[in-house]
């Protein structure tokens, strides 16, 4: 059996630490030693989205870092979202414009499109479209996504 | 007597028939009366077949009621996705 | 065949509140397939065949099983003999016999303290394999000399002669053919390919499991329908079903390919080797494109007659469709759906349903019906611009409508393929000008919906808020469809209603969420156990007013006394029944168990446009526009959600999506990366228009809205690639290559 490794890192802003194996990814890692699986595996190559978390604020399919490579590194995943009780507005615009349906690749988006309105804070749609290329959905068809993501863009617009 | 129309892939079994007459009040008693009438339906009726009875598909039920003059279709079994 | 008393104005039906599970599954909390572990678990990890088809020789699990943390290794071996029928066919796929069938195939598995030991472990089994002559393709798996899948599969009905890979055949049509097309002015013929699409799910089969050497065990599983697998893994293991408990998780996505196992009774099988041990398992995404089902693959030749002023004097059509190594190619529905959208005299339809070396097909989002669609309607289309008639004006011409004989046989009830039509050619999309290289196309398409086993209870809690409990796994919003029509049914706020979907032990059966059923079989049944638990409350108030139950009615949410004699009490409201009921009787709840019979079709109309870049013959949806009838829309964003999911299904069936077999037969792009679903980038806003011709087996008017929208986006988008090429493609997917070669006059 491989010898395990410990790795230090922030989990959304708290300090966490686990043992892993080096080959293990960082999305393993999140989902079997640290307990927070909302980031989802849909494909393990870096195709889906599902995964998708920041590491030191890029976004990143952790399926693609190895859990060792967090050591030392801030990790922001969908358990970190919210503040409290309070929604994120994305999180509240995709439940009001039923952007979600199975809700699977759900967490991916919300952290892909969060990350995009952090840069770029009034995206076209065509802009929109573009960063989410790599967040698979299958129910939908984008439509309700991009329409919540603009939305949730322009309430923070006028609420800066 | 109610009229039961068979798909053309069961008429060779049922002696080339488009539409046979059977006694029955429920959908169950009909497809007996089928089988009993023409043995070779047998198969087919076990694989699985959907009734509509007047318009309307009754999948797995042996007990809807069949008037004289419904208006009876076996279908091939239906499955969705 | 109407119900009594369907419902015309509403309070709740027809408006969008937040769906329950929605903060779940915006903050991460909600839990599917994957995402449950127990103490003590252990990790489950599958070896599958590099070949098409080969002997297994001989498995060797020694050096597998002396590596440290390996629990249990399982083979066909640890399996019973003797099931039968489509018990056999289940065994057989969830873990190879004498003969691995498709590239992916399982023949074995192993248990581990580690998804990585496991993965080690299952790397050191060693399969010797003869490998044996394959075929992949539909109509070189029917030809003579291809290699033979299986001996004696073949059922009653097919005819002698074909070859032993024709397991099923199917024969329907009625009137004279060769008068039917000497009515007609223009005949025209045509063959057609549809490539294996798969349902494409983000979320990969996962479950947790764990059996007894009793037979007793429990199970976790992102699926459609726990009954199904309760059932099918007790057959697939030989224990007793009740002895095994099904919880369904969240589900991430379905469209059908989580009706059956794969996984499941593996888990369930290495647990009880391992003493009873959980043993989690999940699929890579790799194995789920080579070993899950995707749909079947077609061959079809179409032929159909129309008259200069646009009537379809006749159609035949001939269909071949491989499911995989086993029988259940869903070309039973094609046969039936091809020509349902009209009304035509003379048509027959002939179906083969044969076997090759790829993975057993699946339920996909209205099986069978897409490949037909995109035959029948590119045919009509060619008729339509050849014969210089609108496309829409003509569908209306031929148009089936209430009393419509169907091609299939019985009268149709109330449809609403012509309200759909005409909303199409309503809808400002379809007069938008088109530039040069862009085309617009039109096709209708149907989905006949289902009943099905249906079982739901309603209970009172002490403060009068409602527990809806359920079968359905909730796939696409549904919990919050129920909880509007319970509100509904009741007169209480949308808030007072929870909706559980139960487990296997806490409800009689129930089929899948399958066959566009579950708003419209879970629905009915959630308002008639409302209406049962109704008649308990008022009986309830009618007691304590000392007045025949029969006196008491029920509005908004309160019993009234009602008619001349039942005397003069204040409406009493579920609250304080409910804060009664322990000294007044005990528990309130209803019930509904049957099979509803009075489910009813949705047709769909869409217009596409698109551009074909001639330069790369890269097809571009400009503008997508989906009308359908819903019956009636219960919650109308998730209504519009599914026909936006499903025409954005078929739009990449129609461009992108295919399997890709090698000459090894083995699939050449088992990722994402190469089986390319749609990306937000590759699309436009989608249009919907919801039409609602109620349904008068439901009594909100419900007709199932889930599978009708895959069904017109590949004729669709044939039909606007004709427009805009001037080429009439026949195969999909329409891969920009193929297009450039239309388009340069070599396709």
């Amino acid at each position: 059996m491989t010898r395990r490794l410990h790795v230090s890192t922030t989990l959304n802003g708290d300090a966490v630490d686990f043992l892993c194996d080096p080959r293990e990814t960082l999305l393993d890692c999140l989902r079997d030693h640290l307990g927070a699986t909302g980031a989802k595996e849909g494909c393990g190559t870096g195709d889906c989205g599902a995964c998708s978390v920041t590491l030191d604020g890029r976004l990143v399919c952790s399926c693609l870092v190895l859990g060792v490579e967090a050591e030392g590194k801030e990790i922001g995943t969908i358990e970190g979202m919210a503040d409290g009780e309070t929604l994120h507005p994305l999180q509240r615009k995709f439940i009001e414009h039923a952007a979600l349906q199975c809700g699977i690749c759900t967490p991916g988006i919300l952290i892909a499109a969060k990350n995009l309105l952090d840069r770029n804070p009034d995206p076209t749609e065509t802009e929109v479209r573009y960063w989410l290329a790599g967040n698979l959905c299958r129910c939908t068809g984008y439509d309700k996504i991009v329409r919540a993501v603009m939305d949730a863009a322009s309430e923070l617009r006028e609420a800066s | 007597m109610a009229e039961v129309h068979l798909w053309s892939g069961l008429r060779s079994l049922a002696d080339g028939q488009e539409v046979v007459a059977v006694e029955g009040k429920t959908v169950g008693q009909l497809l007996d009366g089928l089988v009993k009438a023409h043995p070779g339906l047998e198969p087919a009726i076990r694989r699985g077949v959907s009734v509509a009875v007047d318009g309307q598909i009754v999948p797995g039920n042996r007990n809807h009621p069949v008037d004289p003059d419904s208006e009876v279709f076996l279908l091939q079994k239906l499955a969705g996705g | 065949m109407a119900l009594d008393g369907q419902k015309t104005a509403y309070t709740y039906i027809g408006t969008t509140p937040d769906r329950p599970d929605g903060l779940d599954k915006v903050t991460g909390r909600a839990r599917y397939g994957a995402d449950i572990s127990l103490p003590g678990m252990l990790h489950g990890a599958v070896v599958r065949s590099p070949h098409a088809h080969a002997k297994i020789l001989k498995i060797d699990t020694s050096k597998a099983m002396a590596l440290d943390g390996v629990k249990a290794v399982i083979t066909r071996a640890d399996f019973p003999d003797g099931l039968e029928g489509e018990d056999w066919n289940l065994q057989e796929n969830c873990m190879a016999g004498d003969k691995a069938l498709y590239d992916g195939h399982a023949v074995a598995a192993v248990a581990a303290t580690s998804p990585l030991i496991a993965r080690d472990a299952a790397k050191l089994i060693e399969v010797a394999y003869e490998p044996l002559p394959h075929v992949t393709d539909v109509d070189a798996a029917m030809a003579e000399g291809a290699p033979v899948i299986r001996e004696g599969a073949a059922d009653f009905s097919v005819p002698d002669g074909l070859h032993p890979n024709v397991v099923r055949y199917f024969d329907s049509g009625r009137g004279d053919l060769e008068q039917g097309f000497a009515e007609a002015d223009l005949v025209i013929e045509k063959s057609f390919t549809t490539e294996a699409a798969h349902q494409g799910y983000i979320e990969p089969q996962a479950c947790l499991g764990q059996m007894g050497g009793d037979g007793r065990g429990e199970l976790w599983v992102t699926t459609q329908g726990h009954w199904f697998v309760r059932r099918m893994c007790a057959a697939i293991l030989g224990t007793e079903a009740t002895g095994l408990r099904v919880t369904p998780s969240e589900i991430g996505g379905g469209f059908g390919g989580k009706t059956t196992v794969f996984i499941e009774p593996l888990s369930l099988a290495l647990s009880r080797k391992a003493g009873g041990k959980p043993v989690k398992m999940g699929m890579t995404r790799s194995e789920v494109l080579r070993a899950t089902g995707p749909t079947a693959s077609a061959s079809m030749d179409i032929k159909m007659g129309m008259t200069k002023d646009g009537r379809i004097t006749a159609a035949s059509g001939t269909f071949r469709m491989q499911g995989g190594a086993f029988p259940g190619a869903p070309v039973d529905v094609t046969t039936m759906l091809a020509f349902g959208n009209y009304d035509i005299a003379h048509v027959r339809q002939v179906g083969y349903d044969v076997l090759a070396n790829r993975p057993k097909q699946a339920a996909y989002r209205a099986p069978g019906a897409p490949m037909a669609a995109f035959a029948t309607e590119s045919v009509l289309d060619e008729l339509c611009r050849q014969l210089h008639l609108d496309p829409i004006d003509t569908r209306l011409k031929n148009a089936a409508r209430e009393g419509t004989r169907a091609t299939f046989g019985p009268k149709y009830g109330p449809i609403g393929l012509v309200e759909t039509l005409e909303a199409a050619k309503a809808h400002p999309n379809y007069r938008q000008p088109l530039g040069p290289n862009q085309g617009r196309g039109v096709a209708s398409g149907y989905w006949m919906n289902w009943g099905g086993e249906t079982s739901a209870s309603v209970a009172i809690s002490e403060d009068g808020s409602i527990t809806v409990s359920i079968g359905t796994p909730d796939i696409g919003g549904s919990r919050a469809s129920m909880a509007l029509m319970a509100a509904e049914a009741f007169g209480v706020p949308y808030e007072n209603v929870r909706v559980n979907i139960s487990d296997t032990g806490a409800l009689g059966v129930n089929e899948p969420t399958h066959g566009s059923r579950a708003t419209y079989a879970s629905g009915l049944a959630t308002i008639r156990a409302a209406e049962d638990c109704i008649t308990k409350l008022c009986k309830r108030a009618a007691d304590k007013w000392e007045i025949d139950a029969e006196a008491v009615t029920w509005e908004d949410g309160c019993a009234k006394p009602s008619g001349p004699n039942a005397g003069d009490f204040p409406p009493m409201p579920i609250a304080e029944i409910a804060a009664e009921m322990g000294e007044t009787g005990g528990p309130i709840s209803g019930h509904f168990e049957g099979t509803p019979a009075g489910f009813s079709g949705s047709f769909g109309t869409h217009v596409v446009d698109v551009e074909v870049d001639p330069e790369t013959g890269r097809t571009t949806i400009l503008r997508y526009l989906v009308v359908q009838d819903a019956g009636k829309a219960i919650h109308p964003a998730y209504v519009e959600g599914q026909f936006q999911g499903g025409a954005v299904q078929g739009i990449g069936w129609t461009l992108n999506e295919e399997y890709i077999y090698g000459e090894d037969g083995r699939l050449q792009n088992a990722g994402f990366l190469d089986y390319r679903i749609p990306v937000a980038s590759d699309l436009p806003m989608i249009d919907t228009v919801i039409v609602e011709v109620p349904n008068p087996g439901h009594p909100y008017g419900v007709r199932g809205v889930g599978e009708t929208g895959i069904t017109p986006p590949l004729p669709a988008i044939a039909n606007a690639v004709r427009e805009a090429t001037g080429k009439r493609l026949c195969d999909l997917p329409l891969r920009p290559s193929r297009v450039l070669a239309a388009i340069r006059g070599k396709g």
